[in-house]
């Protein structure tokens, strides 16, 4: 699906991305996982558009989408969420997601104009998508709410929202979990679960919470000074020594040994 | 009849001529605003693009004013509006493929904007300066006024007369108009929505596919459409100099400012309140105070706080309030 040959991204001297290659298989969820300042994040933003790659390729199915701004790559299927969760903070939830699909027919100055008719239609018709999402997410009681207003868990729910208006083909999402309680945890991850089986949608998760990585990840990728430790199904990355070294630590391996004594 | 002489000639002298320079003042602002919360930067050559706005309407006025056409009795300019606006579009759109594109791919920090923007003004005023030259230009035609002081004592019988003119009463109407249709535009349409968005939250609405160089170009498009029609509208009122345009950046600047950055809503509030603030205090109070207290009170001198030599203090007085004491502004700013 989205294949990376040795992607680098330097801020200066500082090289927070360092030769990455690796393929992400369609319909998979990938869990990429790594200490802080790993490159995680830059490595997403670089796949994403946000930051041009100081080097190496991006395809994805094959095709070249290397530094593609990212309403071009949006076009493409390609979509991410923010680790602190973006939103437009003055419209309502509802309104959030209706921003989403674009080339909608009154983005042009004539049909504003022109056009009214088929821009009502086309409204009603996101109106309800909209909030057949907020009702898959069980945020509906939100939609009229602004989004600057609802809560931190709320608003990345409303990121996942986002990636459903339109049909994704692969969704980068950068810590979901972040400050999110266990609940709703479940939620986003049944969410998540839902989408990659009803709609196909390939995932790639960052994420510090190894239960939720275990729950849905497979395989798994680790990451560590801007470049790949280990990739491979959790049972390998568990086990990997740079991995443990790196990341993990002993502690999950004794609480391992412990469980298993 | 003392009370009602007072409040003609304070109609006449403060509440007139305040409305129609505060709808001036918040068009200008407007323009300022939009650019600033969409563009985020602060666009230091938007006086100058109302200066060259305005010159175009003036060539095109004086084009039809030679070949005979008019809209008698309103002014001419109004006819010439539409085609200055296109120019001027032009004009902006241009610049923006020339300078203002390349800092935006390096995603320049504001402050260079900011410079690259006050570069564009020096060039501006020298473009404006260059066609039309550095004098006084009248163009205002048609009736010039709706009612007159003259005509006002003899309907009423009263001793004080209370004058309207024709430019005051288009400004207000205008003003109202392009407001309306501006709000409009950016909270019903899927474009003003999208630009709003963009202002909201810049990687989020990229990351929503929103098109950045389409929602660059309309931004500009409708600055062009505020800048002209302000800078025509002030010209008629008063009159065409390029350099009291260039002057009127600080009153249109407080006003963005005053009212909060980026803020629609703020620059018209702050629009009025900078002019009606300039205009109380520069105005001599003496003809009203006589009206009101009574005789032995009655003042000597003219009672005025401020030459109006000295009227773009009020305005700077104002910005350096607002600025250490509220810096987003009256309305919460930078968000549209």
């Amino acid at each position: 699906m989205i294949e990376i040959q040795d992607l680098h991204k330097h801020f200066g001297g500082f090289h927070a991305v360092d030769g990455v290659s690796l393929t992400i298989e369609q319909g998979s969820i990938t869990g990429l996982i790594g200490p802080n300042g790993a490159g995680k994040t830059t490595l997403f933003n670089a796949i994403a558009g946000l930051h041009k790659p100081t080097n190496g390729k991006v395809l994805l199915g094959g095709e070249d989408i290397t530094g593609l701004a990212p309403h071009q790559l949006f076009h493409k299927g390609v979509m991410r969420t923010f680790q602190i969760a973006h939103e437009f903070a003055s419209m309502s939830c509802r309104e959030n997601l209706m921003m989403v699909p674009s080339n909608q027919f009154g983005e042009t100055l004539w049909n504003t104009w022109f056009g009214r008719r088929r821009i009502a239609d086309q409204e009603r018709a996101l109106t309800a998508k909209a909030d057949e999402v907020l009702e898959f997410l069980t945020i509906s009681h939100l939609s009229d709410e602004k989004a600057g207003q609802v809560s931190g868990g709320q608003k990345k729910l409303l990121e996942l929202g986002r990636t459903m208006m339109v049909d994704a083909k692969i969704v980068f999402l950068d810590e979901v979990g972040a400050g999110v309680n266990r609940t709703l945890l479940n939620t986003i991850a049944d969410a998540i679960k839902r989408l990659n089986k009803e709609r196909g949608y390939t995932f790639v998760v960052i994420e510090h919470d190894m239960d939720f990585i275990e729950k849905l990840c497979d395989p798994v990728i680790c990451m560590a000074e801007g470049k790949v430790l280990a990739h491979g199904s959790l049972a390998e990355i568990k086990n990997n020594e740079h991995v443990i070294e790196a990341y993990l630590g002993t502690g999950l391996k004794n609480k391992e040994k412990n469980v298993v004594q | 009849m003392e009370f009602l002489h007072a409040i003609i000639v304070l109609s006449n002298f403060v509440v007139i001529p305040a409305i129609a320079y505060g709808s001036q003042l918040a068009l200008g602002a407007l323009g300022v605003t939009l650019v600033y919360g969409i563009l985020r930067f602060s666009n230091f050559a938007h006086g100058d693009t109302m200066a060259f706005g305005t010159m175009v309407a003036i060539l095109f006025t004086w084009w039809f004013q030679s070949i005979g056409v008019s809209i008698a009795p309103l002014p001419t300019a109004l006819l010439a509006l539409p085609i200055a606006i296109v120019v001027t579009a032009a004009l902006l759109l241009g610049t923006d493929r020339v300078v203002l594109r390349f800092y935006r791919k390096q995603k320049s920090a504001p402050v260079i904007l900011l410079i690259v923007s006050l570069g564009i003004m020096f060039v501006y005023n020298g473009l404006v300066r260059f066609i039309i030259g550095v004098g006084d230009q009248r163009f205002s035609d048609g009736a010039r006024f709706i009612i007159s002081a003259r005509d006002f004592k003899k309907l009423t019988g009263l001793d004080e007369g209370l004058a309207i003119k024709t430019t005051q009463v288009i400004t207000v109407i205008t003003a109202i108009l392009v407001v309306a249709i501006l709000f409009w535009f950016l909270n019903r349409t899927r474009t003003g929505k999208s630009m709003r968005a963009f202002s909201d939250n810049e990687d989020l609405a990229l990351l929503s596919g929103i098109n950045p160089e389409r929602v660059v170009l309309y931004t500009w498009l409708i600055v062009a459409a505020l800048a002209t029609i302000a800078g025509t509208l002030y010209g008629l009122d008063k009159s065409f100099k390029p350099f009291v345009y260039f002057q009127l950046l600080l009153p249109i600047f407080a006003a963005a400012i005053v009212g909060g950055l980026g803020n629609p809503l703020g620059a018209i509030a702050g629009g009025f309140l900078i002019a009606f603030s300039e205009v109380f205090i520069t105005y001599a109070w003496k003809k009203v105070l006589m009206y009101t207290l009574p005789e032995q009170f009655a003042p000597s001198g003219l009672m005025q706080l401020l030459a109006t030599e000295y009227k773009f203090a009020v305005s700077f007085a104002i910005l350096l309030v607002v600025l250490l004491f509220k810096p987003t502004g009256l309305f919460k700013g930078k968000s549209l």
